[in-house]
């Protein structure tokens, strides 16, 4: 099985005439991704081309429309950073279940009001600034190279990008595949938590192990490392990025930057070791620890 | 981005609050009349990013216009945490009678607003916080609403028993919350908000940081952006929009993603090397950027290899190859390139490099093991 998204997800792409929604949205299709509609404001009635140029997607002005007319349950949002928390709650009114927002930039209090918006609406955000979430076999929502996964045991949870694609290459290399990885974000507010993710993994038969991508900053690692320690029944690898990282600075993801004592790299893995989580000090490990946990 | 002192207080005057008066000055000789201004006393203080500014010597009580020049001249010559100081803040001296702390950032768990206030002002917050927890007293702001005038009291009263202190302190908070939620801040705080000998609340310091994210909104915030407070790196960087952080090591690393560009950051310290920077080229696939990144990392004297690691993924490896090639013939360094490059257009991205003499490796580890021993042999 999977988490959050399958082949059965009718997935919108919202933005799907811009720059990287079009690209991305030709790469989801690829993939194997049921991609029924696109929406971009003013663009109604067109159709937008997927990577044969055969499969035509309808795009609609509103996300009501599309829902409307195709059932669509889940969204990707690639719009700019002013107006993306503007369509996540425009996907939510919707009745969209489950939305992915990929955008990096996105202003915090906007996140703010999106994320009671969207809670209130019983509907599931990931991210924003995140790769999103892939299933693999079964369906990509967002940015995550369909290339590098492989269907299989294990649930990555991570807070990067380009981080969690060196991770589960690897994994993937050495016959670990994956039942779902999915990017929470990079910034300070997120819709996802890790322990949403954890929660949602361990109600998974196939997921036969965990893997946690955390970073500095913020207390999300610990929150998880606690709730691992009184919940979690399969193993679980973490690792964290920014050990070497000065105090204070904020190291590109907005979210990744210490303050205070909490947020260090040490306090975070001493988090996860106190629970039972076996910590890689460099990315390959990550592999060979959850080797030592699960065979294969 | 952070705000100077005198920049925060204007956001808070703006917003209503009682704040202190004062002037920025850049030459003693305008201390001194202010401070005659102000009846012959004032405070002097560094305008400057950094924490810690009383410790550092940058905060001084001046009892005489004299001795206000005397101090704005030795802080005006003097450099905080690297940072050298062009502005002094002079104000008048306040009789202080009570030091309180309130704040708002961002609950990154609760997914709001959070306000913080202690009675124990006046000192570092994050000690408080460390030795006697329960000084601090903290409310959650549902967005929806804001923060509404009782929850504002029921804070005020955990700072003042007096009840005149108490509403004047509650207006201060609310105030306060306005001014973060209008301006976009990220942080906003006053340590120490006072309480006068004249029974009036004062903020006399002030502490702002606006989200990156929030400056397209406020083109009036984002152009009070001190430049004497960025290096000419960090502004080229901004510039050519990378994360860049310079670290002080002699391995130049440039590389795509946050996360990947910290791991390999720390993978450089496990093999025995220190980093000179931080530095993410970001998502988009721009030769052009790549260029600009090489030009900062070279223009870094303690670099004495460049590491790419690039994992392709909406970033285009052969991008990154044009770009590497490109900066090779227009700037000429002399520098050893370690590069791996990996992901989407991989292969192309191999031809461009081996038709300018470069190679590239598939794997993380070992161009970071070669990397460091490059930088130290």
């Amino acid at each position: 099985m999977s988490i959050f998204v399958d082949e059965k997800s009718r997935v919108l792409v919202q933005g799907i005439t811009g720059r990287d929604g079009s690209f991305h949205a030709r790469q989801m299709i690829s993939y194997g991704t049921r991609i029924v509609a696109g929406v971009t404001p003013g663009k109604g009635g067109r159709d937008f081309a997927g990577p044969g140029g055969e499969e035509l997607v309808p795009v609609f002005d509103t996300v009501a429309d599309a829902v409307a007319e195709t059932g669509a349950d889940c969204s990707v949002v690639y719009v700019p950073p002013a107006f993306a928390a503007g369509a996540v709650m425009e996907a939510a009114d919707a009745g969209i279940d489950f939305i992915v927002c990929v955008t990096e930039g996105v202003p915090v209090l906007d996140m703010t009001r999106t994320h009671t918006f969207v809670q209130d609406r019983g509907c599931r955000l990931v991210g924003p600034n995140c790769p999103g979430v892939i299933s693999p076999g079964k369906t990509s929502l967002g940015i995550i190279p369909g290339s590098i996964v492989a269907r299989g045991p294990v649930g990555v949870i991570s807070r990067s990008g380009t981080l969690t694609y060196e991770a589960v290459r690897q994994l993937t290399e050495r016959g670990l595949g994956q039942s779902s990885c999915i990017g929470i974000g990079g910034d300070p507010l997120i819709g996802t938590s890790f322990v949403e993710c954890l929660a949602a993994f361990s109600e998974d038969p196939e997921t036969e192990a965990v893997v946690l991508i955390g970073e500095i900053g913020g207390t999300a690692e610990q929150e998880a490392a606690a709730w691992i320690g009184e919940h979690l029944e399969v193993p679980a690898v973490g690792f964290i990025a920014g050990r070497s990282a000065p105090p204070g600075t904020r190291m590109g993801h907005a979210g990744a930057i210490i303050s205070g004592s909490s947020g260090t790299a040490e306090v975070k893995t001493r988090a996860f070791e106190d629970n039972g989580v076996r910590v890689a000090m460099r990315p390959r490990e990550i592999a060979s620890l959850l080797q030592e946990l699960i065979g294969g | 981005m952070n705000l100077h002192e005198y920049q925060a207080k204007d956001l808070f005057r703006a917003a209503g609050m009682a704040v202190n008066p004062g002037e920025v000055v850049r030459d003693p000789g305008a201390a001194r009349v202010l401070a005659q201004s102000f009846g012959g006393s004032a405070v002097v203080k560094a305008q400057v990013h950094s924490g810690g500014r009383g410790k550092a010597g940058g905060v001084k009580l001046a009892r005489s216009p004299a001795e206000a020049e005397e101090h704005a001249e030795a802080i005006l010559g003097m450099s905080i945490s690297g940072l050298a100081v062009h502005q002094v803040l002079i104000s008048p001296i306040e009789e202080i009678e009570s030091e309180a702390y309130v704040g708002v950032l961002i609950d990154r768990e609760g997914r709001c607003p959070v306000l913080m206030v202690s009675a124990e002002g006046g000192v570092d917050i994050e000690e408080v916080a460390a030795d006697n927890p329960e000084a601090i007293h903290r409310l959650r702001v549902d967005p929806r609403y804001g923060l509404l005038p009782h929850q504002a009291y029921g804070l005020a009263t955990r700072l003042y028993d007096e009840p005149k202190l108490a509403s004047q302190g509650a207006r201060a908070i609310a105030q306060l919350y306005q001014a973060f939620v209008d301006n976009g801040a990220s942080m906003a705080e006053i340590n120490p908000l006072i309480a006068t000998s004249a029974g009036q609340v004062v903020a006399i310091d002030a502490k702002v940081s606006i989200d990156d994210s929030e400056l397209f909104r406020h083109p009036e915030l984002a152009a009070l952006r001190d430049p004497t407070s960025e290096t000419a790196a960090d502004r080229r960087a901004r510039e050519a929009g990378l994360s860049f952080v310079k670290l002080g090591g002699n391995v130049g690393c440039c590389v795509n993603g946050a996360g990947l560009a910290m791991a390999t950051m720390d993978l450089v310290k496990f093999y025995g090397g220190e980093p000179a920077n931080f530095l993410d080229i970001g998502g988009s696939s721009n030769p052009d950027k790549v260029v600009a990144a090489l030009e900062i990392i070279t223009s870094d004297p303690g670099v004495r290899v460049i590491l790419f690691n690039i994992f392709g993924g909406i970033t285009r490896c052969d991008d990154v190859a044009n770009g590497i090639v490109r900066a090779v013939e227009r700037i000429g360094f002399e520098l050893p390139l370690v590069i791996r490059l990996t992901g989407t257009n991989e292969e192309p991205a191999r031809r461009i490099l081996s038709g300018a003499g470069l190679a590239a490796a598939a794997s993380m580890d070992e161009v970071v093991e070669k990397a460091v021993q490059l930088a130290a042999g």
